[in-house]
C-alpha cells in the first residue's frame, strides 16, 4: 500500500480499473452509434435496448439451449444484428430523407417497446448470469488486484474497437463505406449496392451493441433497463467525441470512463455529472465535438 | 459494319422530373458503338439531366433507354453501372474522406476490358505523382478532373458519360483532356459528352445534338459543323 496525492493506491487503481471497464462499454456503444449515424444519418436511440437484447439473448441461450458464454459472444450479436437489419429494411429506410427528428422518435419508441416487452416477461429485478469459469479469479499485480474477467473486457473491447477503426479507415471495404457516407448517390452509380451496405452497417452497429451486452451480462445484472441507464452517458460520449467520428467514439469512450473513475476518487460528489459537465463545455467550445468535422 | 450492330445507346422519348419540375420533355437520340457524341446547349437546357437519367440518378423518368439491347428505364443506378455505363459528374465527385489511391480504386471492376492502372497513369502522368497524396479533394481542379475520369476507365464500362469535363480548367489541361478523349475513342470506348464549350467539343466529337428546354432541337455531324457555326452561335448564345 502506498499513497498518491493522499489517496491509497488501491482505491486509485481500483477506480481507474472501473473507469476503464465503463470506458470499454462506452467505447463499444458509441462506436456503433457513430458508424450508424455516419452511414444512415439516424440517431439510434434503440441502441441501449439492443445492448440489453444482447445480454438477454445470452441469458436465454444459456437457459434454453445450454449455450454458454463463449458461443453466446458470437451467436447473440448475430441474432440481435439480424433483428436490427429487419428494423432497418422495414422501418428506418423510409426516414433517411427526413429530418433527424423522425429517426430519433422512431428509434426511441422502439426502445420503449422492446424494454416494455422484456419487463413484462422477465420483470425488472434483474437476472444473474454466471461468469465463464475460465475467466473467474484474478491476479495480483503488486499494486492492485486485477480480476481476470475485467481484464478480458478491456482487451476485447479495445481489440474490437481498433479492428473496426482499421477496417473503416484502412481497407477497400472501409473506403466504400466512407465514400457512401459522403455521396451515396454517386457511389451507387459506380455499381455498388449502397442500400445493402446500409443494411449491413446498421446490423453491424447493432451487433456491436449486443456484443457489449453479452460482455456486460456477468458484471451487471441482466435487466430490461440496463441499456436505458447506460445510453444517456453514451450519447454524451458521442456528442463529446463528435457525431459520426469513429476515432472520436473510441478515444472519448475510454477517456471519459477513466475521467469518471478518477472523479470518483478525488471528488466523488461530481462523479455522476462530470461527463455532462464536459459535454456542456465541449458543446460551447467545439460544437462539432473533439474529433468531429464541421459539416 | 457499326450500323449493322445498331446503336450502343438508344434513348427514346425520355422524360424526367426533379420533384415537381418537369425537366426533360421527350429526348430522343442515339450513340453508335465507338462514337463520341456531344450534347450541346445552354445552362439549364437539360444536358446534365439527360446524363443523370441514363445513369438512373434522377427522381422520376419515363420513356426508353436501350443499352446493348437491354431496357434500362426501370433499373436502379447500381444495376445500370454494372451493365457497363460509367459516369463522371460535373462536380467531379472526388471524395474528401478518401485518399487519391482510394478514390481511384473506388469504382468496382464490373467486367473485363478496363484499362490497367499503368495505362491510366500513361494517360494522366500527374495522377501517379499524386498517388501518395492524403486527401482526394486537396488536388488541383485539373488533377481532380483527371482522377474523376481515370477512376471510371478501370471498371470495364464501355460507355462513358462525361459531364463538362473541361469546366473551369486551364487551356493546357483542356488540351490534355481532349487528347485523352481521342485516345479513349481509339481504345474503343464510346463516349457521351456534355459540353457548353463547342470549340472543345469540335476537337473530339463525331456528332452533336443541340438541346434546349429539355428537348433535342438540332443534330449534325462533325463534317457539318462549319456549315452550322452560325446556327450554333444562336443556340448557345455565344
Amino acid at each position: 500500500m502506498f499513497e498518491i496525492f493522499g489517496i491509497p493506491s488501491q482505491a486509485l487503481f481500483g477506480q481507474l480499473l472501473i473507469g476503464l471497464i465503463n470506458g470499454s462499454f462506452y467505447a463499444l456503444l458509441s462506436l456503433g452509434l457513430a458508424v450508424i449515424f455516419g452511414m444512415l444519418n439516424i440517431i439510434n436511440f434503440t441502441h441501449g435496448a439492443q445492448y440489453m437484447m444482447g445480454a438477454f439473448t445470452a441469458y436465454l441461450l444459456l437457459q434454453h439451449t445450454g449455450l454458454g458464454y463463449w458461443p453466446a459472444l458470437i451467436v447473440a450479436p448475430i441474432l440481435v444484428g439480424i433483428t436490427g437489419m429487419i428494423v432497418e429494411r422495414t422501418m428506418l429506410k423510409w426516414l433517411y430523407k427526413l429530418d433527424h427528428l423522425y429517426g430519433l422518435l422512431l428509434t426511441f419508441g422502439l426502445a420503449l417497446i422492446i424494454e416494455g416487452v422484456v419487463r413484462n416477461y422477465y420483470g425488472s429485478a434483474g437476472l444473474p448470469y454466471t461468469m465463464p469459469e475460465s475467466l473467474q479469479g484474478g491476479r495480483n499485480l503488486g499494486f492492485m488486484f486485477l480480476p481476470n474477467y475485467r481484464a478480458w473486457v478491456i482487451v476485447a473491447s479495445l481489440t474490437i474497437c481498433l479492428g473496426t477503426w482499421f477496417v473503416i479507415e484502412r481497407t477497400r471495404l472501409g473506403a466504400n463505406l466512407r465514400a457512401a457516407t459522403e455521396n451515396p448517390t454517386l457511389v451507387r452509380a459506380f455499381g455498388i449496392n449502397v442500400p445493402r451496405m446500409i443494411t449491413l452497417t446498421y446490423g453491424f452497429g447493432i451487433a456491436l451493441a449486443a456484443f457489449a451486452g453479452v460482455m456486460a451480462a456477468p458484471i451487471y445484472n441482466v435487466s430490461p433497463q440496463m441499456g436505458a441507464e447506460l445510453i444517456i452517458v453514451v450519447f454524451a460520449v458521442v456528442v463529446i467525441g463528435g457525431m459520426g467520428s469513429i476515432l472520436g467514439a473510441i478515444v472519448t469512450g475510454f477517456g471519459l470512463g477513466v475521467i469518471e473513475g478518477l472523479t470518483k476518487v478525488f471528488f466523488p460528489e461530481a462523479s455522476n455529472t462530470v461527463i455532462f459537465v464536459i459535454m456542456a463545455i465541449v458543446l460551447l467550445v467545439r460544437p462539432a465535438g473533439l474529433f468531429g468535422r464541421r459539416a | 459494319m457499326l450500323e449493322a450492330r445498331g446503336p450502343l445507346l438508344a434513348v427514346k422519348d425520355l422524360q424526367a422530373w426533379y420533384g415537381e419540375s418537369h425537366i426533360l420533355h421527350g429526348v430522343t437520340f442515339d450513340v453508335q458503338p465507338g462514337e463520341v457524341v456531344t450534347l450541346l446547349g445552354r445552362n439549364g437546357a437539360g444536358k446534365t439531366t439527360t446524363l443523370k437519367s441514363v445513369m438512373g440518378i434522377v427522381g422520376r423518368r419515363t420513356g426508353s433507354i436501350g443499352f446493348e439491347g437491354q431496357e434500362l428505364i426501370a433499373w436502379q443506378s447500381d444495376r445500370i453501372a454494372r451493365a457497363g455505363i460509367a459516369f463522371c459528374p460535373e462536380e467531379r465527385g472526388i471524395f474528401a474522406s478518401l485518399d487519391v489511391q482510394e478514390n481511384l480504386l473506388l469504382p468496382p471492376v464490373i467486367r473485363p476490358g478496363g484499362l490497367s492502372l499503368a495505362r491510366i497513369f500513361e494517360l494522366f502522368p500527374n495522377l501517379k505523382e499524386r498517388l501518395g497524396s492524403s486527401q482526394g479533394t486537396k488536388l488541383s481542379g485539373g488533377e481532380q478532373q483527371m482522377l474523376a475520369i481515370g477512376r471510371i476507365l478501370r471498371t470495364g464500362a464501355r460507355l462513358l458519360l462525361l459531364d463538362e469535363p473541361t469546366e473551369g480548367l486551364a487551356p493546357v489541361i483542356i488540351q490534355q483532356i481532349g487528347k485523352t478523349i481521342r485516345a479513349l475513342k481509339e481504345q474503343g470506348f464510346t463516349i457521351l459528352l456534355v459540353e457548353q464549350n463547342f470549340r472543345f467539343a469540335a476537337t473530339v466529337a463525331d456528332r452533336y445534338y443541340v438541346m434546349e428546354h429539355g428537348r433535342i432541337i438540332d443534330r449534325f455531324s462533325n463534317s457539318e459543323l462549319d456549315a452550322n457555326v452560325g446556327k450554333l452561335h444562336d443556340y448557345l448564345g455565344v
